[in-house]
């Protein structure tokens, strides 16, 4: 990714809420804080790969940035407009830049509707198409997605995960967007077919100049499509930093454990925590950075204050960790030689 | 290709349509044709050769039925009783259906209204529902009559009010669970407005629960407004409907008790025969009921094998003996054979991997072992189990009972699902320890604590306390090791026991069970679709294709060298921590659906290295390099190795 491109989504000081506020007799509700604190560009023509694990807000995230959830604080702007204003005002306008695809293939697809009348659907009341219009769009998703246009008349039920899933990007398409956000799409699909999906993916991406965020828990997918990877842990950015950076040199504890922590195919390499790995309670979440409980180069201070995101040793590189004393080098062991 | 045909290839097949499903139902059909009998005859009424139902003749009052030119006798006023009954039943059918048919519209709007708004607007408009159902609902329909006035379109409003709270309430409830889903999100992404959204993609889904409630209340509406008329607030006189017939015959039950019986004969009929009919609608609609879950499975998979293999020689190492089993589902006329075949050994200590993708009978395999396998649909039809020197196969209930979570124990996937969420983990495990040991209570509980402990849970008596859902996924499914592990099991199947774990946690509870594992000598055999876990945990991997082992043979040897193309390629397809630039070879195609098997290798269809002879015949699993006994066996005719060994030979 050239340091030139520009953001099409700008980020800022992002922050959801659920619960909160007061009771009847005024006492206040407990509240969680799903999102905190985010702040990233989303550049254009770039995959932007987030990853974390459960409760670490990433579907959050993508709910925010399609409109379908507005945030408690803080801004998102696509291409200089604020997104949460036009989600209330004009959601189509927004739904014609923005796409989403839902990690479930089959529970996003209304059960009782063909192939036809959902793909239609964003034509008709995004795009206003006419039914010719309509005709050759429809054949010509069908032919990105690499389906048989005679399925266009069968219904959900009739597919496999991954030809519904294809069925889910080919929606995403059909309203001619140019961000999609794709949430965890490949996590459902088994894994033969993940790679067709993945590979579809990449197509669609050159053929149609699509910008991409990528949600997944899983690393290897993560690393396989990204250009540059955020990684959140319990609702804030961790590392922020560009594909090779991250993994030759994860600077945050976090980072490491995760990159420690995955199964490689042909190898034994995986090392574990020795202490029980929990999640802060959300309800009660622990005072400063809430991975000091499980960090092993926790200190005092970072019980105390929570860590911003910062630069690294070479600033304006965009490697940036919320750690106060973050790690350096490659990772020891085996996951390095794993990469060697 | 022909209509027919084309249908053939949907995958319903096989399953008998809604239409045969409920004349299958001997109840619902009965209901179905008296219901039919009567509603004819009434649509009909204009058209028989009836006598005017209104007209008085004094002088022909009171005659029994069977009398001549009445057939069902006359009432106090000489009026023809069996033109009344069917000019009655006529007005008594017209009412109910109005009602019904007002109510669920009313009701059900506000029931997607409410559902799918929810907030604010659902709360005002179910407490709004509330407060009428707090009224009973027959005082509530006297005083809508007592404003309006009686009369038969009053009857008709005040009971359609009356029942608007059971099909709001129904329907919200419905609309809550779609309104959250993701299809509606995806909706609203492609533009649809709220209106749209709710007209043409919740509705169609609400549907049938609005058919199936107002075929469940048709039959109380009617009796209802029988029951207004009764009391003189329906239809008055002279109209005739089967409520007021029943009313005015009331005076002469003992003097002439024809003129009230035979209206309330006709009323049982329509009720009894709409709620029957009802009943089979619910039936066939529901989908939980279609899923079959009134069938309620035994409690061991049927077992009815046309081939056993002969008994394996004795071997003192090993735990776990599986040769030629088969496991086939019979839906329907179709016969799915989701095991075809499966051959494995596992010695104590040792950890085999059953690798697959979903739908090729790894988990099947697993849960045949033990019988677990749901009976209907499922059945074993093939193989011998040999465990701790007998067939499980052909042992009884009591002994494979005394197996379960005993010298065999299981451990699945969704610990959640598994744990009982009434019940403490202690209790639990208390439990699953006092079903195998004759222990006391104070005993297992200490037992317990120490299985906590084993499994590494700090603190194990304060967790024993709690329930599963107080506890995070990685301490619920380290809960599910303890009791599996909690009669000294000699044999654990652990089936994607790290799937629904967060990568961290996994790690954390890979090496928790290669721990275990060591320390105790268990045999494990674990199911997963993931290379990475199986290399981390297992001695030796089988793949699994089409219900069948394509491969198998030492971990590192096999993820080193693949020999058979569908494991080379689904090693392939999946991407490798460290390794971004690789390309993924995406396998193309899909399995082959069991019930329809091709000729030959399964794999065939997908395969780049299929020739003629793959395509027919049966492929054997076979050893890979002949007289060598390292345990690699492959089932493929070309397999990769071939070639690629003969040039070091050489």
């Amino acid at each position: 990714m050239s340091a030139a491109a520009e953001p099409i989504i700008e980020v800022r000081d992002l922050e959801r809420r659920f619960g909160g506020g007061r009771d009847l007799l005024g006492r206040p509700k407990p509240a969680v804080h799903a999102v905190q604190g985010l702040s990233f560009d989303l550049l254009k023509g770039e995959t932007l790969g987030i990853v974390g694990e459960s409760g670490c807000g990433k579907s959050t995230l993508a709910r925010l940035l399609v409109g379908l959830d507005r945030p408690s604080a803080g801004t998102i702007r696509l291409e200089g407009r604020d997104v949460t204003a036009l989600a209330g005002r004009d959601p189509r306008a927004l739904a014609r830049v923005v796409q989403y695809v839902f990690q479930d293939p089959v529970s996003s697809l209304n059960p009782r509707k063909t192939i036809r009348a959902i793909l239609e659907a964003p034509m008709v009341h995004l795009l206003g198409l006419d039914q010719a219009a309509r005709r050759q769009r429809l054949d010509e998703l069908m032919d990105a997605v690499r389906l048989r246009s005679e399925f266009l008349e069968r219904y959900p039920h009739e597919f496999s995960g991954g030809q519904a899933q294809r069925i889910g990007i080919a929606r995403a398409l059909a309203a001619d967007a140019r961000v999609i956000v794709l949430d965890e799409p490949v996590s459902a699909l088994d894994v033969s077919v993940q790679a067709q999906v993945l590979n579809l993916l990449d197509d669609l991406k050159q053929r149609f100049g699509l910008t991409y965020l990528f949600i997944s828990h899983d690393l290897s997918v993560i690393e396989s499509v990204s250009d540059r990877i955020a990684v959140l842990y319990f609702g804030r950015l961790a590392e922020f930093a560009g594909r090779e950076a991250l993994f030759a040199e994860p600077r945050h504890p976090y980072t490491r454990l995760l990159l420690g922590s995955a199964p490689v195919p042909g190898r034994r390499s995986v090392s574990a925590e020795e202490e029980l790995a929990e999640l802060p309670d959300p309800l009660n979440p622990p005072p400063g950075c809430a991975f000091a409980p499980r960090c092993p180069r926790a200190q005092e201070d970072c019980r105390q204050r929570v860590p911003q995101p910062q630069d690294g040793a070479v600033p304006g590189s965009g490697h940036q960790a919320a750690c106060l004393h973050p790690a350096s080098g490659p990772l020891a062991g085996a996951e390095a030689a794993a990469r060697a | 290709m022909s209509a027919r045909a084309a249908r053939r290839d949907r995958p319903d097949q096989g399953r008998p349509s809604p239409w045969a499903l409920l004349l299958n139902n001997r109840l619902a059909a009965a209901g179905l044709v008296i219901l039919s009998a009567v509603v004819l005859l009434a649509l009909a009424a204009p058209l028989l050769p009836l006598q005017p139902p209104d007209v008085t003749e004094p002088a022909e009052r009171l005659k029994r039925p069977l009398a001549e030119g009445h057939l069902l006798g006359t009432d106090d006023l000489g009026r023809d009783l069996l033109s009344r009954l069917l000019w009655g039943t006529r007005v008594s059918l017209a009412v109910g259906l109005s009602a019904t048919l007002i109510a669920a519209f009313f009701g059900s709007l506000i029931g997607l209204v409410a559902g799918y708004a929810g907030g604010r607007t659902d709360s005002l408009l179910m407490r709004g529902i509330d407060l009428v159902m707090a009224f009973p609902y027959i005082l509530l329909a006297l005083a809508i009559v007592a404003v309006l006035g009686p009369g038969l379109l009053n009857a008709l409003y005040a009971i359609a009010v009356v029942n608007i709270p059971f099909f709001a309430r129904n329907i919200r409830g419905v609309t809550l669970g779609l309104a959250r889903r993701e299809f509606v999100d995806a909706a609203r992404l492609s533009g649809k407005s709220h209106l749209l959204i709710v007209v043409t993609e919740i509705l169609p889904n609400v549907l049938p629960v609005i058919v199936i409630t107002m075929s469940t209340t048709l039959g109380w509406m009617i009796l209802e407004t029988a029951g207004l008329s009764f009391l003189g607030l329906g239809a008055q006189p002279p109209q005739a409907d089967l409520g007021s017939m029943l009313g005015e015959g009331r005076k002469l039950l003992f003097t002439a008790p024809h003129v009230s019986v035979i209206p309330g004969l006709m009323i049982f009929l329509v009720v009894m025969s709409i709620n029957l009919l009802g009943d089979g609608i619910r039936d066939v609609l529901d989908p939980r009921l279609k899923s079959g879950a009134l069938a309620r499975p035994s409690a061991r998979t049927e077992v009815r094998r046309e081939r056993v293999p002969p008994e394996p020689e004795a071997d003192p190492g090993r735990v776990v003996s599986v040769a030629g089993l088969e496991t086939q589902f019979r839906i329907g006329r179709e016969v799915y054979r989701a095991v075809g075949g499966v051959d494995f050994r596992l010695a104590s200590g040792e950890c085999l991997g059953l690798v697959g993708e979903s739908g090729s009978g790894k988990s099947v395999t697993a849960l045949s072992l033990a019988g677990l396998v749901p009976s209907p649909p499922g059945r074993i039809v093939g193989g011998r189990v040999d465990f701790e020197g007998r067939d499980l196969l052909a042992a009884s209930d009591a002994e494979i009972r005394s197996l379960r979570g005993g010298k065999l124990a299981h451990v699945f996937q969704d610990p959640l699902a598994t744990l009982h969420p009434l019940f403490t983990v202690g209790d639990q495990l208390v439990e699953a320890i006092r079903a195998h040991q004759p222990l006391s209570r104070a005993e297992a509980r200490e037992r317990a604590h120490a299985l906590l402990g084993q499994v590494r849970i700090p603190n194990p008596a304060a967790r024993a306390e709690a329930y599963p859902h107080e506890l995070s996924g990685g301490m619920r499914q380290r809960v599910s090791i303890a009791m599996a592990l909690a009669n000294d099991a000699s044999l654990l199947i652990a089936d994607e026991p790290t799937t629904a774990l967060d990568v961290t946690v996994q790690a954390q509870v890979l090496k928790l069970l290669d721990g275990l594992r060591a320390e105790r000598d268990t045999a494990v055999l674990f199911i997963t679709h993931d290379f990475g876990v199986v290399s981390e945990l297992c001695d030796r991997i089988a793949v699994m294709y089409a219900g069948r082992i394509v491969e198998t043979g030492e971990t590192q040897a096999v993820m080193a060298a693949p020999a058979h193309p569908y494991t080379r390629m689904l090693i392939d397809c999946v991407p490798v921590l460290g390794q971004p630039g690789r390309r993924l070879d995406a396998i193309p195609g899909l399995p082959p659906p069991v019930n329809r098997l091709p000729e030959g290798c399964a794999f065939a269809e997908r395969c780049p290295r299929a020739q003629d002879d793959c395509r027919a015949g049966e492929v054997p699993l076979e050893p890979l390099a002949a007289g060598v006994a390292d345990g690699r066996a492959v089932r493929c005719l070309h397999p990769i190795v071939e070639d690629e060994k003969k040039e070091p030979a050489e």
